[in-house]
């Protein structure tokens, strides 16, 4: 059974309904099975992302401290992500690159791209997000192709986030150079993606959410998930991240799975988010993915604030970006900010954050990969 | 109403206790230990089968009791062998289910996993629903799932041994990440050895020698039963907590206040 069926099958409200009918006695439960070190199943991370848990933050903390450091070791993995479009055909309600915002649009030629990896090298990143709006025709096959060629040389890993692709475009890509794909479902409720998702193929629900089995099937070698917190109610939604992790792990057990919790922020022509999530829900939902998965890495954006990311750090995140710009060319020259897709809270500088992360007994690790095992025949 | 059945292939059972043929006394003490198991598959090694003959002593009675056969290639050494076995089975007894057993150690009758797998996948190929005994080794099962196997039969001890589980670890590795059924087959010695397993989560056990051998097997059968529908309870119900830890002051979440 595929994911989505599973979905067919699952009822939004039923769901909601025991998160939020956990109790006290269920959270102690699915802590004590951690402690044990047996494993959690569903059912307990719904119990420690309930607001019974809340109560239970600080134990939640220490033991997905815990784990991570186990199983992680005492480090921090940095990327960067870098935009190359700012087009895109979709019209959704919630992002600044949205085709009926009155923005400047942009593509990087390869000379402007070339410089861009110059400034990334020199800030000292080996591991690249590369980033753009969904536009098929101006940045589909033929431009991705281009870029890989010319970066797969000169970074050893590329993560790629941009509209879904079929299982043999993927799969040609990897051939390219292609590490790893992010794709968020955004909202796992069909009704809240329609209201959001008003024009463009974003609009194929079903499409978006079996991204993430094309890359399964084309042996893509990370496959990176989330839902963007806000645009319904945060619990379930990220219940339904934990479900499809489960299940793909289970489908594709050579992959490997980075989670991420965007929160919504604020950008033009966007509309305020539904559900708000505070800072300390998001210490209960990192702890909580921790306890439940303690193998799939956590990735932190540029989104949060500084003190949000100096203290949630250390506790279960095992990814993070630093220096980010958002709009295309954003690294080499210092262009317009009228071009980027939403405001970074964290501006601090690469080695600035390195020396940071130091400071809290971490090792930074800028490069995790090496080109040359993904080339071999 | 909540029906907690297990579905494997196009059969669904609603005992989680799989049962053998082999080491019993006599034909009808097997008979009542089999029917007091109130198990519904029951496996059989071909060779000890006799084919040609109308009249099989081991059969007659279980196909009485309307049980689901299991033949098993017990004897075979390699994946040849045991296809070749299965074949047989499937055309004797008309079933195309097989229990896939390959051990070329006649000491501890330990699972090779190389001709294992390869077996598997010409046998699935050629129509059967494979129950493969296996050692508890997690990726193989997975390597076994993507040839198309029916369900998993990792060992929790040697066979025969009635040592319990002593691959717990790589059984639990097993049941969380599997898609097909697990079956938790050989070295189960004791009633408590099947409830640990269904408590852990296994979808089923397979228990043989343990019932064969006991003072009062028919006694002994009847324990094995409650005692997986004990363990399958118990996993359902969700074990609870154990005990209560000390809440510490907040030096990792304090900067939220």
């Amino acid at each position: 059974m595929s994911f989505y069926d599973q979905l067919q099958q699952l009822d939004w409200d039923d769901i909601r309904l025991s998160i939020y009918s956990k109790t006290a006695a269920d959270v102690e439960r699915a802590l004590s099975k951690s402690k044990s070190k047996s494993r959690l199943d569903l059912d307990d991370f719904q119990a420690l992302i309930s607001p019974a848990a809340d109560g239970y933050l600080e134990q939640m903390a220490q033991r997905s401290q815990q784990l991570t450091r186990q199983r992680f070791g005492n480090t921090i993995q940095f990327y960067v992500p870098l935009y190359v479009s700012n087009m895109c055909s979709n019209i959704c309600s919630y992002c600044g690159f949205s085709m009926h915002n009155q923005i400047r649009r942009t593509t990087l030629d390869m000379p402007q791209l070339a410089e861009e990896a110059v400034a990334i090298k020199a800030m000292g990143f080996e591991h690249l997000l590369l980033v753009a709006g969904e536009s098929e025709r101006k940045v589909g096959m033929p431009y991705f192709r281009q870029v890989f060629s010319q970066l797969k040389d000169k970074f050893n890993h590329l993560s790629l986030e941009v509209q879904p692709l079929e299982t043999e475009e993927y799969a040609e890509l990897k051939d390219l150079g292609l590490d790893s794909v992010l794709v968020y479902q955004e909202t796992y409720n069909p009704r809240t993606y329609a209201e959001h998702h008003i024009k463009g193929k974003k609009r194929d629900f079903k499409y978006r959410l079996e991204t993430a089995d094309r890359l399964g099937e084309a042996g893509i070698h990370k496959i990176g998930l989330g839902a963007l917190i806000g645009l319904d109610e945060w619990r379930t939604d990220c219940f339904h991240v934990a479900a499809h992790l489960d299940y793909l792990q289970k489908r594709y057990w050579q992959t490997k799975y980075s989670i991420s919790f965007p929160r919504l922020r604020p950008c033009e022509g966007v509309a305020p988010p539904k559900s708000i999530m505070s800072d300390r829900q998001l210490v209960q939902l990192i702890c909580a993915y921790r306890l439940f998965n303690p193998d799939v890495e956590l990735s932190l954006s540029t989104r949060e604030s500084e003190h949000f990311r100096d203290n949630v750090i250390p506790l279960g995140i095992t990814t993070i970006s630093a220096g980010s710009k958002t709009q295309p060319g954003g690294y080499s020259s210092a262009t317009d900010k009228a071009l980027e897709q939403f405001e970074i809270d964290d501006d601090r500088h690469p080695q600035q954050m390195a020396t940071l992360v130091k400071n809290m007994g971490l090792e930074v690790v800028w490069k995790d990969w090496d080109r040359a095992i993904t080339s071999v025949e | 109403m909540f029906h907690d059945h297990l579905v494997i292939a196009d059969k669904t059972f609603r005992s989680r206790l799989f049962t053998g043929t082999g080491k019993f006394a006599d034909k009808q003490l097997m008979t009542d230990s089999l029917l007091a198991s109130e198990s519904e598959l029951v496996t059989m090694a071909l060779k000890r089968i006799d084919l040609g003959g109308q009249e099989d002593d081991i059969l007659q009675p279980l196909i009485a009791a309307k049980m689901n056969l299991l033949p098993n290639t017990s004897g075979a050494r390699n994946a040849k062998e045991a296809v070749y076995a299965a074949e047989l089975a499937r055309e004797a007894l008309q079933t195309n289910w097989v229990k896939l057993e390959i051990h070329p150690d006649p000491k501890y009758l330990l699972p090779d996993p190389i001709e294992t797998l390869a077996a598997t996948e010409t046998l699935v190929k050629a129509g059967f629903v494979v129950l493969p005994y296996i050692h508890a080794d997690p990726v193989l099962c997975k390597r076994l799932e993507d040839v198309g196997t029916a369900a998993v039969m990792p060992l929790g001890a040697p066979i025969g041994s009635n040592k319990g589980l002593r691959t717990v670890e790589f059984l639990e590795i097993i049941i969380e990440q599997s898609r097909v059924p697990v079956i938790v087959d050989a070295g189960i010695g004791a009633p408590s050895h099947a409830a640990l397993a269904m408590e852990m989560g296994a979808d089923a056990v397979l228990v043989n020698t343990a019932m064969a051998v006991a003072k009062d097997p028919v006694a002994m059968s009847k324990a094995f039963s409650l005692a997986v529908q004990a363990g399958r309870s118990a996993y359902l119900a969700g074990l609870g907590a154990q005990g209560r830890v000390a809440s510490a002051s907040s030096p990792l979440t304090a900067f939220l206040d």
